[in-house]
């Protein structure tokens, strides 16, 4: 049933009885063209443009427990395009159209809003690299303001511009970022991926990849064989835990990110700030809870939650930044896994097994990302070229010495 | 979380720098052949365990040793603290 | 206004009478009130508005589990939006305002959502608002935001102080109710260290609520004496108003202390609340019960709570909900309520049990197998409609009822370790399950021991089990006799029927959202939360969640525990977030480190900058300087005309020694060290192991097996880590050791053509610092102002002849003071961060703004330096062929073509008649600055096969700032090339 405002009304005044199912939940079958392991919202949406794009009929996305119970709900639903670098910044962008049109795309509302995404910087360092990012930006035909300390004022005047330890010096504003409603994107791939005839198994564990001669022809899980021709991995946080059992080792670490939530409170916070002197960045979603975060805990982990020194560090900053969110509460904390990458960026590639696909490496940005690693990801796999905006996010970059590193912090995971 | 430090006694984690795999302490031989792959599988590639994972902690607000702590990423305990030290050298590094 | 269902006894103090204000009303308590029995005791049941429906709400509970009476208390930059009046502490004076609704609280304009609650079934947001697509960031989500929300932020600073603190101990014990208070005392009086925390103002938990003996004494006076002997105990620390917020891994628990919240205002130089780290060998977990509540059509108007909370307001505040009460309830419990509010005199119009074996009593009227299916009174309750299990109703008068659905087990800090409660079948309610965090045990009601005499023996028990584990031995304390009923329960959860009945009552999720989302497919527990919002308010579903799986599971056919379980996560109850930041807010977000010359250039009214952690001192304005830049512009000038003195303290320096210094120091840098002189400096780069440069900086070799190393001011922290990690993980046995010495010498430039003449009127006689003696990049050790010891380095950032001296800290005010005084003859000028800067882009040298990460050896221009004869960190990885390529970056210098324009650093470089754009970007500029020895602006930055671009003309273009300057490329070194200044 397509949703709509005439639906809403019908519905409401028939006792909500007409509404089926979002997804159906079915048996896998034994074989599919393709198996996408990770009902994420990157395995959702690469199912969803398989489907839609590609015309991939047999398309099954199978998922260990129930979809978007990963970093897709557990993340702080920022979207934006604000890269400097080349491999990065077209991507981005790709996905951030995406992103203008998902709503009407697949039918259901994500609230997708672009109140604009403001990166404050605190020193002349800062405002250089920032004019840096937002002429690359620009040259790439993406919308970016540069702010000086009273242009930041005007737009966020609650900010601490008087007794703040790092004076706030301007800022780096793309006024098209901003926020989505993050469980909706999953569960909006996943209806309008199963109504195009993917089948979404939920509670359904890859336990092996069934691997002969180098070429993997499907995967083992705990509801049975499945055979396909060829499978895509994106399971991001637990991507080194279900590679391995194929036996790669990758360039990524799992590491915990806590994001936190407060108590609903009256609108307060216009768009997405992030602070540029401590690790603090919050909006304020549309139930009124001011959404937020900061910095990784540090340490590999598949815990799924974090410790004190974080917490406490995260609020510091929030409160160096803006001392009126003093007596807001925190109401929840809770920690998602991240794909820490080498350099940093992700990787959508073929692996050296033939038939086995992989798609991780995201970060603590994959959520921006979920459109296009999803639409590049459906490319991957559907014509064995990569997307042109995703050339670069390959396997060998480390080999080669072609990293992309947007902070320049190398091969360690837990520094970017 | 908490780090019984070999010299130190038990330590909050917040005094410590985390660095990765200890594997970081097995650094190839740049005259080896194969050095550049050699490199790149010991900077790049990560076992990542869901599990029992080696790994590297600095006491940067101490005593400044390098730790080699066992800690399980699933539960966090720990069930092994030793020097890097005696470990590189267990592991036959020496100058 | 009286206090018109303000009742006999309680915990109040009547001798004392409290003014405070709600809604600008006011009213009358006593100490020990909350709010909330406050303004019951006024008669004053409508409390709060609900989220999304606006619906009437006074509270539902008598803690602070609290969903319903949710309101702002105090005023101005102390507003708090969200508080919960149930354990607000009344204080006089305290103000308190109703929140989320437009006009007056009994006519809020926004109940009209009551009203079209049809189109605002669970989840109905995401089939809508999507056309016209610009419609929903321009009309729809404003509107939403607009409604949605509970209180509102005052917009200003936070005025109060809040600490943080650390405690250590063999047992926490978290909750002070019987069980806490059994396992207390047996601690306790074994000698363990023992912390017992509650979040209550009072400790005793239930005991202050119920109307049972132990053995002689009431519940309370029980507890009054217990906490009295523990208070005499040095080894016990009491927290009351301590909530424990969280469970973290290996022991470390956070607390919250309210040290000022029942106070008008925190004392001064006192903090309104304390975060505590409790670092604890083992915990006990004694948070008890909550009891739950049972849905039906219309069970949240105010008036309609819980029954313990209805006792709790009778015999601890000695406050009536109404003179008139029903009780709904399918166990005992309802009874026990009914008898405590008898006995305070008010009338139970009838015991609605649904159960069909219900207990009869001959006091009051007990409705066997019925059900309540309704209930009127819009503002709050009138009467209830009671369905019989004739299949009648009648309609029973009422200002309160209680409603008893049974208890679960407190087990929500069993749960942040992700460790999931077992379903009890015979109390119908999770408890804790086998998986709990590292070294926790629980005891009494969260462990499901539901009588107060299981509760006393299992603290009691679990105590000494702790402390065994511990190798303390404690013995069994003698308890008192008291209550031991069993709970004996037939699980109902919500009662049939077509109207609306609430679950989760402050997100106004009912039991027909569950049943919409079950429809929908949205099954897993997980899934049901985030579609309807069950258990996202901000009582996170302690009451709600298990009534939401209850009904899912009659939905799916399956039990509560195969439907679900409830996850909670930290922490306990919302928490300031100015309390987790202590006072680590405004100037003390961070240390702030001053350097040795601090004290002298703020008496010069120095401006100052943020270095990272460091205060330097950016320039020093003189009288008619009226912008920066004649500031800066005077101090390159003098510099490089006579001599300029700078303040270079804050660039890291390691010390490093052993026999195998050389040995060690070739391996970390790039270029080859081994063969350094005694007595000389070398310039050196350092490489990631990837390949890139890492920091940039001198070693001096002060004796065959002593160097001194700089770093960079940013990565002084950083280079030392990973020397350390070389030293102790590649190569352990290199004889060699390093220290940090950043701290403990101060460093100062002296630079310009009169540098050696300045420096000769302080350094001793015994030292010759001639040319001859002492060329560039020569060192030493000398001694300066009549045998200070110091170290000379003939080093320079600036381009000209230049020195840097370090003395020992302490004399590092003084030095400067001395160079200052000594070099009025040469008219000496004190230059900051932005003419060093300044001479350094002149002079072409990399700094941070180059050294950004991901820069190699190559692209600094520097790739000849990295020595191929030996090993040294990054020297392999940088042979990969995307780190050397034919057109990579190199630094290079530019100047605008007309002298007159200026451009900025982060201008991207095009070529002279391309089209701006990414695919024709050759690279971008680093550094920018006016350099006044030249007259025009001038920049470093990265070109595409830069080095092999001289002389080429291209567009520095600045799309952001609208800005596009033609500029040539040339030589980075825009001031004496040829090095003979530096060599004078």
């Amino acid at each position: 049933m397509r949703y709509s405002g005439f639906q809403v009304l019908k519905q409401a005044l028939s006792g909500h009885k007409g509404w089926g199912r979002a997804w159906r939940d079915p048996e896998p079958q034994s074989q599919y063209d393709i198996v996408i392991v990770g009902g994420g919202g990157h395995g959702l949406a690469t199912a969803y443009y398989l489907a839609r794009s590609f015309a991939k009929a047999r398309v099954a996305v199978i998922e260990k427990g129930w979809i978007g119970g990963g970093n897709v709900g557990r993340n702080t639903t920022i979207i934006r395009s604000n890269y400097l670098l080349d491999g990065n910044e077209p991507f981005y962008e790709y996905s951030m159209k995406l992103w203008e049109g998902l709503e009407q795309d697949f039918n259901f509302n994500a609230m997708v809003s672009q109140r604009g995404v403001l990166n404050l910087c605190h020193t002349d360092a800062q405002r250089d690299a920032f004019r840096r990012r937002a002429n690359g930006m620009r040259l790439n035909g993406v919308d970016a303001e540069l702010l000086d300390a009273e242009g930041v004022r005007k737009m966020a005047p609650f900010l601490n511009f008087d007794s703040a330890r790092f004076p706030i010096k301007g800022g780096l504003l793309q006024p098209r970022g901003g926020t989505v409603r993050h469980d909706a994107v999953a569960w909006g791939y996943a209806r309008g991926a199963d109504s195009r005839g993917v089948d979404i198994i939920q509670n359904c564990e890859v336990v092996g990849f069934r691997i002969e001669n180098g070429i993997c022809l499907g995967v083992e899980t705990t509801r049975g064989y499945i055979a396909a021709a060829k499978v895509g991995v994106a399971v991001a946080g637990s991507s080194g835990a279900v590679m391995a059992k194929a036996g790669m080792r990758l360039p990524i670490e799992s590491h915990v990110l806590q994001a936190f939530v407060s108590e609903g409170l009256k609108p307060i916070i216009p768009g997405v700030i992030t602070y540029g002197a401590g690790h603090f960045y919050v909006s304020q979603s549309d139930k009124g809870g001011l959404v937020f975060g900061g910095d990784i805990d540090g340490y590999n982990s598949y815990a799924q939650r974090g410790n004190l020194p974080v917490v406490e560090d995260v609020c510091e900053g929030g409160m160096s930044l803006m001392p009126m969110i003093g007596r807001a509460k925190l109401l929840r904390m809770w920690g998602g896994i991240m794909d820490m990458s080498m350099d940093g960026s992700p990787i959508i590639d073929k692996t050296d097994i033939g038939g086995l696909y992989f798609n991780g490496g995201w970060c603590y940005g994959g959520f921006k990302a979920t459109p296009a690693s999803g639409m590049c990801f459906a490319h991957l796999l559907a014509t064995d070229t990569p997307h042109p905006t995703a050339t670069a996010y390959r396997f060998d970059r480390f080999r080669k010495g072609l990293m992309i590193d947007e902070k320049g912090m190398g091969a360690q995971p837990n520094l970017h | 979380m908490i780090i019984n430090h070999p010299l130190l006694g038990p330590r909050d984690s917040q005094e410590f720098t985390y660095l990765g795999d200890a594997s970081l302490i097995e650094r190839p031989d740049w005259q080896a052949a194969d050095a550049v792959d050699q490199f790149y599988d010991y900077l790049y590639l990560r076992d990542n365990p869901a599990g029992l994972h080696r790994e590297l902690w600095y006491h940067e607000q101490g005593d400044r040793s390098w730790l080699v702590v066992t800690r399980n990423t699933l539960t966090h305990d720990i069930t092994s603290v030793e020097l890097a030290r005696d470990v590189a050298k267990a592991k036959g590094r020496s100058t | 206004m009286s206090q018109i269902n303000r009742i006999a006894g309680g915990l109040i103090d009547r001798q004392k009478t409290l003014e405070f204000q709600f809604d600008g009303k006011t009213y009358q308590g006593h100490p020990g009130d909350t709010l909330a029995s406050a303004l019951l005791a006024n008669g004053v049941r409508l409390m709060g508005r609900s989220f999304k429906y606006h619906r009437p709400r006074g509270p539902l509970t008598a803690g602070s589990e609290e969903p319903n009476a949710i309101v702002a208390l105090r005023a101005g930059a102390r507003q708090e939006p969200n508080a919960r009046a149930t354990v607000a502490e009344l204080y006089d004076g305290l103000t308190a305002r109703s929140q989320n609704h437009i006009g007056r609280l009994s006519f809020d304009l926004l109940a009209v959502n009551d009203l079209l609650s049809p189109f605002f079934a669970a989840g109905f947001y995401y089939k809508t608002f999507m056309w016209p697509k610009a419609f929903w960031e321009k009309l729809y989500e404003p509107i939403i935001r607009r409604a949605a929300g509970l209180g509102s932020l005052s917009g200003q600073p936070d005025p109060d102080l809040y600490d943080k603190g650390f405690l250590h101990c063999d047992l926490l014990i978290i909750g002070a109710g019987p069980a806490g208070l059994a396992a207390a005392l047996t601690a306790g009086r074994s000698g363990a260290d023992v912390i017992l925390a509650d979040e209550d103002f009072v400790l005793g938990g239930r005991l202050n609520s119920e109307t049972y003996r132990l053995d002689e004494a009431t519940g309370a006076d029980w507890a009054r004496a217990a906490v009295a002997e523990l208070a005499s105990l040095p080894n016990v620390r009491l927290m009351a108003r301590t909530t424990v917020l969280g469970a973290f891994d290996h022991g470390i628990y956070g607390a919250l202390e309210r040290v000022a919240d029942h106070l008008p205002s925190p004392a001064a130089g006192t903090p309104r609340q304390i975060l505590w780290r409790i670092y604890t060998k083992r915990s006990l977990l004694c948070a008890g019960a909550i009891e739950r509540p049972i849905a039906f059509e219309n069970n949240d108007r105010p008036g309609i709570m819980l029954g313990s909370a209805l006792r709790s307001y009778a015999n601890r505040w000695g406050a009536a909900v109404g003179q008139e009460v029903a009780i709904f309830t399918n166990n005992d419990e309802g009874h026990s309520t009914a008898r405590d509010l008898l006995a305070k005199g008010l009338r139970i119009a009838a015991v609605i049990d649904s159960r069909a074996d219900a207990p009869k009593s001959t006091a009051y009227e007990v409705l066997a197998g019925a059900v309540v299916t309704n209930t009127a009174g819009r503002l709050g309750l009138r009467s209830v409609t009671v369905g019989l299990p004739n299949g009648q109703s009648r309609r029973i008068d009422c200002q309160a009822l209680g409603v008893s659905g049974g208890w679960n087990p407190n087990v929500h800090l069993t749960c942040h370790q992700r460790g999931r409660p077992s379903w009890d079948a015979g109390l119908a309610a999770f408890v804790p399950g086998a998986n709990l965090p590292m070294g926790m045990s629980v005891a009494g009601a969260a462990m499901g021991q539901m009588s107060t005499t299981a509760a006393l023996a299992s603290g009691a028990a679990a105590a000494v089990a702790c402390l065994a584990d511990l190798g303390v031995s404690a013995s069994l304390p003698k308890l008192p006799a008291t209550e031991d009923s069993p709970l004996r329960l037939t699980p109902l959860f919500h009662v049939p029927g077509k109207g609306r009945a609430w679950l989760d009552q402050q997100n106004d999720v009912t039991v027909k959202d569950v049943k919409l989302a079950h429809q929908e497919g949205y099954i897993s527990v997980e899934h049901l939360k985030r579609y309807t919002t069950l258990g996202m308010a901000t009582d996170q579903g302690k009451t709600s969640n298990i009534g939401g799986l209850a009904v899912m599971a009659e939905m799916t056919g399956k039990s509560i525990p195969e439907t679900g379980t409830t996850m909670f996560r930290p922490p306990y109850t919302p928490v300031s977030i100015a309390a987790f930041a202590g006072r680590a807010s405004g100037v003390d977000f961070r240390p702030t480190r001053l350097t040795p010359s601090h004290h002298w250039a703020a008496e010069q009214g120095a401006v100052f900058v943020e270095v990272g952690m460091w205060l330097r001192a950016q320039w020093f304005p003189r009288a008619g300087e009226t912008t920066w830049r004649q500031s800066v512009d005077r101090e390159v000038l003098a510099t490089r005309k006579s001599v300029g003195i700078c303040d270079v303290t804050t660039l890291g320096k390691i010390d490093v020694q052993g026999t195998d210094a050389a040995e060690f120091l070739n391996r970390i840098y790039a270029n080859a060290f081994g063969k350094l002189g005694v007595g000389k400096v070398r310039y050196g780069l350092m490489l990631r192991e990837d390949g890139i440069a890492m920091d940039d900086g001198t070693t001096a070799r002060l004796a065959e097996d002593h160097f001194v190393t700089t770093t960079t001011t940013a990565n002084a922290v950083g280079v030392y880590r990973h020397l350390e990690f070389c030293r102790q993980c590649l190569w352990p046995d290199l004889d060699v050791q390093i220290i940090s010495t950043t701290e403990a010498w101060a460093q100062y430039s002296i630079a310009g053509p009169n540098a050696r003449k300045l420096l000769e009127k302080i350094v001793d006689p015994a030292f010759d610092i001639s040319n001859a003696a002492f060329p560039y990049m020569g060192c030493g050790e000398i001694t300066v102002c009549g045998g200070l010891r110091a170290r000379l380095f003939r080093i320079s950032f600036s381009g000209e002849l230049a020195f840097e001296l370090a003395v020992p800290t302490r004399y590092g005010d003084a030095l400067m003071r001395r160079l200052v005084e000594d070099g009025r003859e040469y008219d000496a000028t004190v230059y900051g961060t932005e003419a060093l800067g300044v001479m350094r882009i002149e002079k072409g040298h990399a700094a941070g703004n180059e050294l950004n990460g991901t820069s190699t050896a190559l692209n600094l221009g520097m790739g000849g330096m990295v020595s191929k004869k030996k090993d040294a960190i990054g020297s392999t990885l940088s042979e990969r062929e995307g780190l050397n390529q034919p057109d990579a970056l190199r630094l290079v210098g530019f100047r605008p073509v007309d002298p007159q324009h200026n451009f900025a650093a982060g201008s991207h470089l095009i070529g002279k008649d391309a089209e701006a754009n990414a695919a024709n970007d050759q690279g971008y500029l680093t550094s920018v600055a006016f350099s006044p020895s030249l007259g025009h602006s001038i920049g470093l930055g990265y070109l595409k096969n830069g080095a092999a671009r001289t002389g080429e003309i291209l567009r520095a273009v600045n799309p952001v700032q609208n800005a596009e300057t033609l500029v040539e490329v040339v030589s980075a070194h825009f001031i004496d090339p040829e090095g003979e200044r530096l060599r004078a």
